[in-house]
């Protein structure tokens, strides 16, 4: 499906991108903000995305696979993801992009930027997961896919609120988003577990500026965990909000936004973008 | 009409009120002394059945005291030796939830020689709430069963030294099984299937359909497999190609039968004592299936009887069961009249499989309602394809 609209509201529709059918939408002007989802998809980005647009170009698509993307033949790891989004920065011409990845989108921007940095001049992982930290008995992320969806969602969030979902009151398009978001997650993450185990080792070669921005109250990825992300890349900060579990651009969307404009303030990357972004539609 | 005997090989001593009793139950729960002395009685259980004239079902299921059968090949093993003339039904083995279908070959071919070529092999995907204790992936299993099957078929009819498999899912560089098998060219393939798009595929090849607990409304799947059997192979599905599973008790007289019957209920009634995150792993349904889920919010959606009425089979009565056509119980005469009855609803089937012991039934009662089966129904049963073939669509 192809769409020539030229709106920059924040309506996600489906474009051609990199051989997939992307659900995408698009918000925002200036430098792009690469906003790669949680494994529960959009669900519940919509004020983050726009505050994050008061700081650039905000491109937020679907995962292959999760929401409204289609998933081609053959895209079944993050390793697909990752060059999947490589293409996608290329056929977008995506220019010195800031990355903004929460839990298996924080995985996929690393992975994505270990690979090249060509078109990143920055990095914001959330609740990031991808790499192994612990030792073989221990587990550094909760299981998700072995605990009650009660305990998941209490790990989740700070306020339970939060967590709670209609069901009811959503469109067919709504429920088979989620069913193919807990699909997606468990082909993509399933084994090894949420990681990569090579990550780590090659996080070295992420030489551009990486906020590490946590849930103070994660209970599916520790603050220590998000501490050892940000010691293994050359330039990583690590700071957490507070009042917020494994999903802060969720529970705290304002601060979330903030914290991300502070860090493209420090480091020089606010305002807009060196080179003039062409707009790629279609 | 050939009948085969299955028991789950429970223990039901550790049948916890209250605890979910798959996936998580501590094993130490288990006394190996115990679980020595149900295994003995078991087999001894289908040492009887051989020589009563039954064939043998044996199955296998992960980290659960209703199944202490955790490896079928090493049940089949033993069988294989003690037993003299059952065929020795293996349902199933869990292809998608095994990581290594050359070792599945292996096993298989192994106990077809020892069994003198006894074996049928039925392929499954495995169960939902075993994909974690397997450690398999629960996407692409439908995939894996398929490819799986393919192997081992190769692998079991492939004589002339090795060859190589490479593909996303297995990867082999020296295929070479020893022994090969004894039947020609290879065992029977049965595979497992509940829903209407399964039977095609099955039927396309030529294998055994086997469902369980259906109930009357298997009427459709059998004939959704003799649709494709006819289109695929220009001839009628003989009955032998159909097979279908119910609880058993046979007992002197209708209320001892139905006291033994609540007993192998005792399968269904523990059957959803699955921990919630075990039940329904993504990937496992389609996401047609968990949208319908996700909107039923738990709930089930029970059983149609004939009349009409919905039952819940897993706390209905054996009244009920029975009409239902899940279960066979009562007295010999009894037993038979709703076999035969259901066996002419379903247009002739050829394989009756019985769960002749579940639960707490013991070996006592499990000797006697299989001895009353086998000298006083089974017998006219064997003759049974006969009288309904003309009526097979």
């Amino acid at each position: 499906m192809v769409s020539v609209s030229q709106s920059s509201s924040n309506e996600p529709e489906v474009r051609r991108i990199a051989g997939c059918d992307v659900e995408i939408s698009e918000a925002g002007s200036g430098r792009p903000i690469l906003f790669l989802h949680p494994m529960i998809g959009l669900q519940g980005a919509e004020p983050v995305l726009a505050a994050l647009a008061a700081h650039g170009r905000v491109v937020a698509p679907s995962h292959p696979g999760f929401g409204r993307s289609a998933r081609p033949a053959g895209c079944d790891t993050v390793d697909d993801l990752a060059f999947f989004y490589l293409d996608l920065m290329d056929e977008l011409d995506l220019r010195e992009a800031v990355l903004v990845g929460c839990d298996i989108g924080g995985w996929i921007a690393a992975e994505i930027a270990t690979r090249s940095t060509a078109r990143i001049a920055g990095m914001v992982l959330s609740g990031a997961t991808g790499i192994r930290v612990g030792d073989r008995d221990t587990q550094d992320l909760a299981d998700i896919f072995a605990l009650p969806k009660a305990e998941v969602d209490r790990l989740s969030f700070h306020d339970p609120a939060h967590a709670a979902l209609d069901i009811a009151a959503m469109s067919d398009a709504e429920v088979t988003a989620l069913a193919r978001n807990r699909e997606a997650t468990a082909l993509y993450g399933w084994s090894p577990y949420m990681h990569n185990p090579k990550l780590r080792q090659r996080l070295h070669r992420i030489a551009v500026p990486a906020l590490v921005l946590w849930g103070a109250q994660d209970g599916l990825a520790p603050p220590a965990y998000g501490r050892a992300y940000a010691e293994a890349l050359p330039k990583g900060r690590y700071d957490a909000i507070e009042n917020s579990g494994h999903y802060p651009h969720i529970e705290q969307p304002a601060a979330f936004a903030a914290r991300i404009g502070a860090f493209l303030e420090a480091t020089g990357l606010s305002g807009r973008a060196t080179t003039s972004n062409v707009r790629s539609r279609g | 009409m050939r009948v085969y005997h299955f028991s789950e090989q429970p223990y039901p001593d550790a049948w916890l009120p209250g605890q979910d009793l798959r996936v998580t139950l501590a094993n130490k729960h288990c006394d190996p002394q115990v679980a020595a002395d149900l295994y003995h009685r078991y087999q001894d259980e289908w040492m009887l059945a051989d020589e009563l004239g039954f064939d043998i079902m044996v199955n296998e299921h992960h980290a659960t005291s209703t199944c202490l059968s955790s490896v079928a090949a090493v049940t089949l093993s033993i069988l294989a030796r003690i037993t003299k003339k059952a065929r020795l039904l293996a349902l199933g083995y869990p292809l998608a939830n095994r990581t290594d279908p050359l070792r599945a070959a292996e096993e298989l071919a192994m106990i077809d020689v020892i069994s003198r070529g006894r074996l049928d092999m039925g392929f499954v995907k495995g169960v939902p709430y075993e994909v974690a204790a397997a450690d398999s992936h629960p996407t692409g299993m439908m995939d894996r069963l398929w490819e799986a099957h393919d192997f081992i078929l190769k692998a079991m009819t492939h004589q002339d030294g090795p060859f190589a498999w490479r593909s996303d899912n297995y990867e082999y560089r020296a295929v070479n099984i020893w022994p090969r098998p004894w039947q020609q060219p290879h065992p029977p393939v049965w595979i497992t299937a509940t829903s209407l798009p399964s039977a095609a595929p099955i039927a396309q090849r030529g294998h055994v359909l086997a469902t369980f607990l259906g109930g009357y409304k298997t009427r459709e799947l059998f004939d959704a497999y003799r649709t494709a059997y006819r289109e695929t192979w220009q001839r009628d599905a003989a009955p032998d190609r159909l097979a279908y599973l119910a609880l058993m008790a046979v007992a002197d007289t209708e209320e001892e039968a139905l006291i033994r019957a609540e007993k192998v209920a005792g399968y269904l009634r523990t059957i959803a004592r699955v921990p919630e995150p075990y039940r329904n792993p993504p990937g496992y349904g389609s996401v047609a299936d968990n949208v319908r889920a996700l909107r039923a919010g738990g709930q089930r959606p029970g059983m149609v009887l004939p009349s009409g009425r919905t039952i819940q089979p897993i706390t209905a009565p054996c009244t009920d069961l029975i009409e239902a056509g899940i279960m066979f119980a009562g007295t010999p005469d009894q037993v038979h009249d709703q076999i035969v009855r259901f066996n002419a609803a379903m247009g002739g089937i050829g394989n009756l499989i019985v769960m002749g012991q579940g639960g707490p039934l013991s070996h006592e009662e499990t000797v006697d309602s299989l001895t009353l089966f086998g000298t006083k129904v089974l017998p006219r049963l064997k003759t049974l394809d006969a009288t309904v073939a003309t009526a097979v669509a």
